[in-house]
């Protein structure tokens, strides 16, 4: 059997336990626990009179109701401002319950505890709050224009303003390089809303035992929910530990922490000495949870007769909903990340990022690059239309060549750190993708587009993650990692790595992710970073074990350790595989014992005559048993690419769009699982076909999400995804030890550019707004015949 | 009001009593302990909360349990023919990774073995419009699509 499994489609070992109905979801734990509901805001803007609860109190099975007040001094705090940025200058957070105002619909007002969930929404729907309702900020002109304010000591609604530019290699600014140009265009681009939209919401469950606090969490960040709620309770961080089970699906929503009822379930248990859950629907979900996308943004390019950008100068509008609890990350991102595969002469950039009385916005899958790759994207089809070129000669002429890596791109990245990419091979993936998709052999005609879009995702952000690995007397190995997991199989691709690093066989191997009790130190999972940086923290505590195994075999083996090589789960000579010995064996050698409890650890008990009694069993420097920890903490992002291409084709009646192929070429590196990386595409284009065709959040003017539900926020179904055919460039990463570059987020990230580039080609005029519905199509249509 | 009913869940009579409004899902997850059927928007269009009723797909998020009293129900808990193994579309889930999260993926598996029972050999429009009334959030749905083909496959082998 071969353990080379690195690189290997090996079948997921999360399947048989989730397709059996054995899977651990928030809401399938704690049966027993009280339920908690919340009373949340049906205003978008109000002053909060006065609370009643007192029909509230007779509801059968009610145990509690807290309103801010009711909350002590340290738990009732505003919730921290994860990521600070001096740009950031007026970063405002809420309270866990609101406390005088509420600044958004579905803002949480009162906190109920019943005995199940029934009851609690029966008191929730007896309470009754007495607002004064305040004229709402809706939408990112309004919001600009400052003349209502969501924080009263926020004037014009500016949260944040940033401005980036890299000037020409001579010096000279961008604005000033696009005046000196031959030809200058300039635009203005609109993305709506959309929002992860796991299928499982997000959920709590608490328990206190009168020392410890156990808080299972729908995280993506188990560690940083750990350190916030023990903060926030005023606990000392060895006394709570914090779990996250199976999760369905994150998508970015689940990176925010902590959430208000992580603050509140836990405190309501401790206070209440019950366990208690609280596990969140659908409604709450769209009205309390995050969106993302949402921006404005004026373009201004110059460039030569070759399509050559001479300099671009961006204005982005951003719209950070009601606060900003995830600082900055999303418009910085757009802003770097914009420049893609290209090398513009020179760039500015500049993002205002406003508040309004929405929902707020923390990052969605891509985190800001779709935003930013729509923009680029666009530009580059803009220029190619105007000199009359082919789209794919203009993106050329502007690639960072092969030779060119690294690539400084002479910005700061949402890291902190310079945007320097690793790796690439632009030219080779646009001849790969032109090659998929039949680029230039497409017969085109009215109604039948084709359409590409090029991104550059710096993913495997740091700071760090740590890797433990521990081979156990039976011979199995224990992999855990601090960082989450929300389906991409990482209890498969890790134990790949560890199978691999170790030469065992996949099935002795098991990981366990996002536990606190196994793993304390940790980031989460975010950014297309958990194979990165969790992947190569577990090969190198990997290494560190195979090292201590074989010099423990060595000594067992008389022999050099330098000869000896581990396969299939034995330690054996090189050349001479009678001389073995199995990691189990090793294992218990490793760990010098007074007890035995079964025959194999019989063999390291004092009377076993294994150790010599000239020395310490434990010698100086060691430690027992075989295990190590390890830790990866990169440089800098590490920088996949990819390039999708699709042909569409639009009804000449109706103004149907329909995706008729869709072509992705992906670089992310060395493979760990081809079928997970294709999977995470497949899975990635579709999110971006729902937010290219259908999915928006519609807010009327009195803040109201007027499309809270599935039934009218429109996430595609299979018939809605066309088959995605995939191609893959593998150019490693220098960064790492692995080689690898990251792939959760990639096939979102170009979407909409891809899906307006083809439309505009089948329609023959010119597409700036996503996403695009038919009957907005067909107003396009009705506009330009005017 | 409280009711005392009984569902014939997997094959076992279970015997429970439930308030006229108590969700068929709540009453197989809360009461019942079968955790295994999802709720992923209690308004009946994500169809996570899919199980069989009389071997029919319905949305136990839009029935009441009381309504069913009596009658035989299959949840995902209920589809391998023993403990350690998997049904034929269990394993063609697995084999063509038309899972990820995994939390659509019951309702998936309900949907999809109604399906190949009664159309063991769906076209490509056949199976899409099979499993039209299921979102999947992760898999962008190719995989399960290629799934649902091999898994008419797998069943065909056995028969």
């Amino acid at each position: 059997m071969t353990t080379r499994l690195f690189g290997e489609p090996v079948q997921r070992r999360e399947d048989p336990r989730l397709l059996t109905g054995q899977g651990r979801y928030l809401d399938d734990l704690g049966r027993d626990a009280l339920a908690a509901a919340f009373v949340r805001s049906p205003h978008a803007h109000a002053r909060i009179r006065d609370i009643d609860v007192a029909a509230a109190l007779d509801v059968e099975g009610l145990v509690a109701v807290y309103t801010w007040e009711d909350l002590p001094e340290r738990v009732g705090r505003a919730l921290p401002l994860l990521i600070p940025h001096p740009a950031l200058t007026h970063g405002r957070t809420a309270y866990p319950l609101a406390r005088e105002v509420v600044r958004h619909v579905g803002e949480p007002v009162v906190m109920v505890v019943a005995a199940d969930r029934y009851a609690a929404e029966d008191a929730c729907a007896l309470i009754e709050v007495d607002y004064e309702v305040l004229k709402p900020v809706v939408g990112l002109e309004e919001a600009v224009q400052g003349a209502q304010l969501v924080h009263e000591d926020v004037p014009g609604n500016i949260g944040a303003h940033l401005v980036q530019e890299v000037p020409a290699a001579d010096g000279r600014g961008a604005r000033e390089a696009i005046e000196a140009s031959p030809h200058t265009l300039a635009f203005r681009l609109d993305i709506e809303r959309s929002a992860s939209m796991p299928l499982e919401g997000r959920g709590v469950y608490a328990r206190w035992d009168g020392r410890d606090l156990r808080v299972y969490s729908s995280t993506q960040t188990s560690t940083s929910v750990r350190m916030a709620v023990a903060a926030a309770l005023g606990l000392p961080l060895p006394q709570v530990e914090v779990i996250a089970p199976d999760v369905g699906g994150g998508f970015g929503v689940k990176i925010v922490h902590p959430w208000p009822e992580e603050v509140l379930v836990p405190w309501a248990a401790m206070t209440l000495g019950r366990e208690i859950k609280w596990a969140e629907d659908r409604r709450e979900h769209f009205i309390s949870s995050a969106h993302e996308r949402g921006q404005v943004q004026y373009v201004r390019v110059g460039f030569d007769d070759d399509g050559r950008v001479l300099g671009m100068d961006v204005t982005i509008l951003h719209d950070h909903g009601a606060y900003t609890p995830y600082g900055i990350i999303v418009p910085i991102v757009t802003s770097t990340q914009l420049l893609g595969p290209y090398k513009p002469g020179s760039y500015r950039v500049e993002f205002t990022a406003v508040y309004t009385n929405t929902v707020q916005v923390t990052p969605y899958r891509g985190a800001g690059r779709p935003q930013g790759v729509f923009c680029m994207e666009r530009t580059m089809d803009k220029i190619a239309r105007y000199l009359g070129k082919d789209r794919t000669e203009v993106r050329e002429v502007n690639f960072i060549r092969p030779d060119e890596f690294p690539y400084d791109q002479g910005m700061t990245f949402q890291d902190g750190r310079p945007l320097i990419y690793d790796s690439g091979d632009y030219p080779e993936m646009l001849r790969m993708i032109k090659e998929l998709i039949g680029w230039d052999s497409f017969e085109r005609r009215p109604g039948r587009g084709i359409g590409i879009g090029c991104y550059v995702e710096g993913t495997g952000v740091g700071p760090y993650e740590g890797g433990h690995v521990q081979i156990t007397s039976d011979g199995r190995v224990h992999v855990s990692t601090g960082l989450t997991s929300q389906g991409q199989g990482h209890e498969t691709a890790f134990a790949q790595i560890a199978a691999t690093e170790l030469g065992v066989p996949i099935e002795r191997v098991s990981v366990v992710t996002g536990d606190t009790r196994r793993f304390g130190y940790a980031v989460g999972t975010f950014a297309s970073r958990a194979a990165v940086v969790s992947g190569n923290a577990i090969a190198l505590a990997c290494r560190k074990v195979r090292e201590k195994a074989l010099r423990i075999a060595a000594e067992a083996l008389e022999a050099n350790p330098a000869d000896l090589d581990i396969a299939d789960g034995l330690v054996h000579v090189a050349g001479s595989p009678s001389a073995s010995i199995p990691l189990s064996t090793v294992a218990v050698l490793a760990n010098p014992l007074r007890y035995a409890f079964d025959e194999e650890t019989a063999k390291a008990t004092q009377f076993s005559g294994a150790a010599s009694p000239d020395r310490p069993p434990i010698a100086e420097g060691e430690e027992p048993g075989l295990e190590g920890r390890d830790y990866y903490s990169p440089i800098r992002s590490t920088f996949a690419a990819g390039m999708h291409a699709a042909i569409v084709e639009t009804d000449p009646d109706t103004a149907e769009i329909k995706v008729v192929r869709y072509a992705v070429v992906h670089d992310c590196g060395r493979l760990i699982n081809p079928m997970i990386v294709e999977g995470q595409i497949h899975g990635g284009v579709a999110q971006g076909i729902g937010g290219a065709l259908y999915e928006r959040m519609v807010y009327d003017q009195h803040g109201q999400l007027v499309n809270a539900s599935f039934m009218d926020f429109l996430m595609p179904y299979a018939t809605e995804i066309p088959h995605v055919e995939t191609g893959h460039l593998e150019t490693p990463s220098p960064l790492n030890p692995l080689g690898i570059k990251g792939a959760g987020e990639a096939g979102v990230i170009p979407v909409s550019a891809v899906i307006a580039s083809a439309i505009e080609d089948a329609e023959g005029f010119e597409i700036d707004r996503m996403p695009i519905s038919p009957s907005e199509l067909f107003d396009l249509r009705i506009a330009r015949t005017r | 009001m409280e009711h005392e009913i009984t569902l014939v869940v997997n094959g076992t009579a279970r015997r429970v009593r439930v308030p006229s409004r108590r969700l068929l899902s709540d009453c197989l997850r809360h009461d019942l302990g079968l955790t295994g059927t999802h709720v992923g928007c209690e308004h009946g269009v994500c169809g996570c909360c899919t199980v069989l009723l009389e071997g029919q797909p319905i949305r136990s998020c839009l029935t009441f349990a009381v309504t069913v009293d009596g009658a035989e129900i299959t949840t995902v808990e209920g589809l391998a023919p023993g403990a350690g193994l998997l049904s034929p579309v269990q394993r063609a889930f697995a084999e063509c990774h038309g899972l990820q999260c995994g939390f659509c993926t019951p309702g998936f598996l309900c949907t999809v073995t109604a399906l190949l029972r009664d159309n063991p050999a769906p076209t490509e429009e056949d199976v899409l419009e099979g499993i039209s009334g299921n979102l999947c959030r992760c898999t962008g749905y190719q995989n399960i699509v290629k799934a649902v083909h091999r898994a008419a496959e797998l069943l065909a082998e056995e028969t």
